[in-house]
Parts: structure tokens; C-alpha cells; sequence
């Protein structure tokens, strides 16, 4: 009875440590007996890029292209985070219109970023075909972008104590026809992904996390959210304008009754957000008050004014992936910061994997792991460990088992 | 519903694309001897799409009106901008340059504004064309 016992074995896959595109590579120890996976164990901490550090040799208007560049895709995000975290440190008012202004890009961003992940998820099921629709809407988005801050992803629009440019009254037909466009591609993407039998069969309870797990794993943004913890930084704390607008914590109980906390839940979170930022920028542009849009516009007085400062400040503001953190602390002898602190909010949504993917199969590693939304080309680097013999799954195989599965669940 | 996407992928067949074929239709199997051919009028570059006004290109210098008070080498982000303290001007290194304007937001007499040319890539960082002084 020799063959029962190698059955019985399980075997590990290793997945990382090094992955270019994941912005925290992490190194993954899978635990499989056959197709199922028994436990997952992750490391983290495999790279440090010395951001904070370099952050030292600068001042605070230097750092926030600094800031910009720790995520691609949240480029708007960290230094809006570490201009709210300098601005608690220095008490700096901000002037109203900034503040509307700031949510407009805020919320726009979060339209580019789940917009991106609708398309990347629907790949890693093998729906190509929404991945091009997907991101025929998010060129749209990114197009708006350039409009607005003058640049597709490294905006460079934020500056302590308010906005580098403004809304003028020229440029509101051209956004609100772009809402317009958002709204109606919105429905279609909607029905694609709520009514559609290929997504229905790959992700219902598929990669559940419960609502005690995410509360004790400290999950953020949509993930959390997706499993009924009402989490949200923009109705827990009032920052920017969230305080005066329409702005409520929203979970798939909204729209199906029920929470699940599946894979099917993130998605309809993410779909129901982005369609809560259309409505929020709508809003900002009708009730968004004249004045000034920055509170200093002399930076060299403004840097004066830090550099006296003996201080720390805490900064937070809800990315579209979650919660992000920045901590400053000045000296008082310099307007270089003495400490800065960033936490992403992917660090948090990492250990959720572990009960996300206990009980699942190899071929829904990707799109559970893609559904807390990393940079996901970390499936590029498995290696599979049977028998003493080692053998690589490249992130093209790990996608053919993915398609291959729904294809099989289509038969 | 089985097939929500099938419409979709239909009406696609009958558009036009929407990638705007910059430079060439076809990629040339000679860039040098294309620009070369572009020079003479034999061949001809499809233009790319405009950049959106108020887009962040290659900067322009005033010189006559820089006083020389290093306020831009001070808040430039990636340390692009030199002073020449012979003559109290400023040399920018574009290959440097990360195109956020902040100089421009600085300067005390606005000697310095953001062009709209955007098509700067060089084998040599310190070209000709990569340096505004």
C-alpha cells in the first residue's frame, strides 16, 4: 500500500520572496495534499528601499515626490497621507476649497485603482474580454487625470496646506461628461459582473474570510468591508470635506442582504465604491465653495514656519486599497522630517490570505490572493516541491490552471 | 446569463483602432535610417496625440530674468537644477528632471514655465537637448 501513503503526504510550494511588481514582496510557504491547500505561512520584511530613511535628507516639499513614488497606483494617496500627517504636526489650515478639491482626486484615484482591479481579477478567472473593457473605462479615468493634475500617474498635485491646481468653471463640462460616461460604462460593468455565470462559479465562497477574522487580522478597506466590518477612514475620522458630504460606510449587505465575505463580496464592494465616488466627486463640483486653494502660497515662509516646529504628527486617509498611516516627527532644528513612518495599507491585508486560503485549490491561489487587490505578478515565482524533486510553476502556468478551472466548472 | 461580454466583442470587429500609431504604422526596421528618410521627405511621421493643456513637459528658461537666488536647487525633489556662480544662472539637467513643476511654483520673478514637448528620450543623458541653461 506504498501508493496510499505518498497521497497522504503533503507537499510544499514555496511563492516568493522576490516579486517586482508586489509592492511588499513577501515569501509564501504553501502546505498542499493534492490539489487542497492544509496551511499557508507568510514572511514578510524582504525588502527595505530606505524611503523613510532618504526622507531624512529632505524637506517636507521634497518628500512628497518622495511619497509619490512608494506606489504606482496610490500615487495620490501617500502624500496626501504625509501632507494630513505634517499638517497635525504644524497645525496648518487648510482653505475649504482644497479640501473639496482634495476629495475630487481622491476619489477619482479610487475609481482608476478598482476599475484596474475589476480587469485584473476578471484575467486571473480568464475573462479577457472585461479586462480590455475594464480598461478601456479606466483610460477614460486616466484621461481625466492628465486633465486635471497635468500628468497620467505621478500627479504631483498635492502641497502642505492645500492644492497645487484648481477647478476652474471651463473644465466642468468636460469632467461632469465624463461622469456621465463613468455612470453608463459603470451599469454595463455592473451587470457583467453581478448577472454573469463565469464570474458567479469562480468566485462565490471562494477565499471566505469571516467578519471575526477580519476584526482580529485588522483587515482594511474593501477587504474588511467586504466581510461586514464597518471600517472606513472617511466616516471614522472627518479629514479633507468627508465631514460635509454624503459619505457612508458601505458593505454588500446594501446590496444583497447578505455578507459572505467571499471573493464575490470584494468584488461587489469594489463596484458599489466606485460608484459611491462617482456620486462623491458629482457632489464636490455642486457644492464646492469659492476662495483660495492654497493657505501659503510662499513656500519659503511656509518651510520658516516648520522648521520651528518640535513635533509629531500622525496622518491618515483611506487609499483605495485601505487604511494608509503616515507618522512624522520635527526636531525643531530642521525642516527635514526626524522620523517618518508610512504603513501601507497591503501590509494589513496580507495576513487575511491565511484563512482566505485554507481549503482552496492551487488554481484559486490567484484570484483569492488578487482579491485583497496587491500587485499581483508575485505568482511569478513558485516552485513546487514533490518527492524530493523540485520543478517551477511560472505565473503563465499558474494563470492556464486558473482558466483550465473554469473552464471545467463550464462543462 | 452565459455570454454577457459576446455583444461587445462583436461591435468590436466593425471599430476602428484606437492606438494612435506613433511613429510609424509599422515599426521601422532601421530608426536611424528612418529619421534620416523622414528628413529628406521621403517618409512621412504620424504625429502623436496633443497633450492635454496645462500637461508638465520640458521647461523653459528665462534667463534674463533669473536674479540667481537658488530657491529652485533648493525644492527641486531629484536635485536636477546646478548653479553657475560665475555667471549667478542655473543649468537644468533634464535626464534628471521628474517634471513636477515645483521650480516653477518657487521662482520668485517666473523665469521658469513648463514647455509641451514631451519626446526627449537620448542615448546621452547629458545631450544637448537634455540640458536648459
Amino acid at each position: 500500500m506504498s501508493e496510499e501513503a505518498i497521497t497522504k503526504t503533503s507537499y510544499h510550494i514555496p511563492v516568493g520572496p522576490i516579486h517586482p511588481a508586489l509592492k511588499e514582496p513577501v515569501y509564501f510557504e504553501f502546505e498542499l495534499s493534492g490539489e487542497k491547500i492544509i496551511d499557508v505561512n507568510v514572511k514578510l520584511g524582504h525588502v527595505h528601499r530606505g524611503v523613510e530613511w532618504a526622507s531624512r535628507k529632505r524637506n517636507p516639499i521634497q518628500v512628497l515626490y518622495l511619497a509619490e513614488r512608494i506606489c504606482g497606483i496610490c500615487s495620490y494617496c501617500h502624500p496626501a497621507a504625509f501632507t494630513l500627517a505634517v499638517e497635525n504636526a504644524c497645525d496648518i489650515e487648510v482653505p475649504e476649497r482644497a479640501d473639496y478639491l482634495r476629495v475630487v482626486q481622491a476619489e477619482l484615484e479610487r475609481i482608476c485603482s478598482h476599475i484596474l482591479w475589476a480587469g485584473v481579477a476578471a484575467h486571473e478567472i480568464g475573462f479577457d474580454t472585461v479586462l480590455y473593457f475594464t480598461w478601456q473605462i479606466r483610460e477614460k479615468a486616466l484621461d481625466l487625470t492628465e486633465f486635471l493634475t497635468g500628468n497620467r500617474v505621478t500627479k504631483g498635485i498635492m502641497t502642505i496646506g492645500g492644492i497645487r491646481r484648481d477647478i476652474t468653471p471651463d473644465m466642468l463640462p468636460r469632467i461632469k461628461r465624463d461622469m456621465q460616461f463613468f455612470k453608463d460604462n459603470f451599469e454595463k460593468l455592473r451587470h457583467i459582473f453581478l448577472d454573469d455565470k463565469t464570474v458567479k462559479m469562480r468566485s462565490q465562497n471562494a477565499g471566505i474570510l469571516t467578519k471575526d477574522d477580519a476584526i482580529k487580522l485588522c483587515a482594511v478597506g474593501p477587504t474588511t468591508r467586504a466581510s461586514g466590518v464597518k471600517k472606513d477612514v472617511r466616516t471614522g475620522e472627518s479629514y479633507f470635506a468627508y465631514g460635509d458630504l454624503d459619505v457612508k460606510c458601505i458593505t454588500p449587505k446594501d446590496l444583497t442582504g447578505t455578507v459572505n465575505g467571499d471573493v464575490y463580496d470584494r468584488i461587489i464592494q469594489r463596484l458599489l465604491e466606485v460608484k459611491q465616488s462617482i456620486e462623491l466627486i458629482e457632489q464636490c463640483i455642486d457644492e464646492m465653495p469659492a476662495g483660495d486653494i492654497v493657505s501659503e502660497p510662499k513656500i519659503p515662509k511656509l518651510m520658516n514656519q516648520i522648521k520651528k516646529i518640535e513635533g509629531e504628527g500622525v496622518g491618515r486617509h483611506e487609499a483605495p486599497r485601505g487604511e494608509v498611516i503616515h507618522y512624522v516627527k520635527f526636531d525643531g532644528k530642521s525642516e527635514n522630517p526626524y522620523t517618518w513612518k508610512v504603513r501601507a495599507p497591503t501590509y494589513n491585508n496580507i495576513l487575511p490570505w491565511i484563512p482566505m486560503l485554507k481549503g482552496e485549490q492551487i488554481a484559486d491561489i490567484p484570484i483569492v490572493a488578487a482579491s485583497t487587490d496587491p500587485c499581483m505578478s508575485c505568482t511569478n515565482r513558485v516552485a513546487i516541491v514533490k518527492d524530493s524533486k523540485r520543478y517551477e510553476l511560472t505565473k503563465e502556468q499558474l494563470h492556464k490552471l486558473s482558466v483550465e478551472k473554469t473552464r471545467r466548472l463550464m462543462k | 446569463m452565459r455570454f454577457s461580454m459576446l455583444p461587445s466583442v462583436f461591435v468590436q470587429m466593425f471599430k476602428k483602432p484606437w492606438t494612435n500609431k506613433f511613429p510609424a504604422k509599422y515599426a521601422p526596421s532601421n530608426t536611424t535610417q528612418f529619421l534620416k528618410d523622414v528628413g529628406e521627405g521621403k517618409a512621412e511621421i504620424i504625429p502623436p496625440i496633443p497633450p492635454e493643456k496645462g500637461f508638465r513637459g520640458k521647461i523653459k528658461y528665462d534667463k534674463e530674468k533669473c536674479i540667481g537666488c537658488q530657491l529652485c536647487i533648493k525644492y527641486c525633489p531629484c536635485e536636477a537644477i546646478e548653479f553657475k556662480p560665475k555667471d549667478k544662472k542655473i543649468k537644468i539637467y533634464l535626464s534628471r528632471c521628474c517634471f513636477c513643476s515645483q521650480c516653477n511654483d518657487v521662482c520668485p520673478t517666473n523665469c521658469l514655465t513648463m514647455g509641451e514637448e514631451f519626446l526627449l528620450a537620448d542615448a546621452d543623458p547629458y545631450s544637448k537637448d537634455l540640458i536648459v541653461e
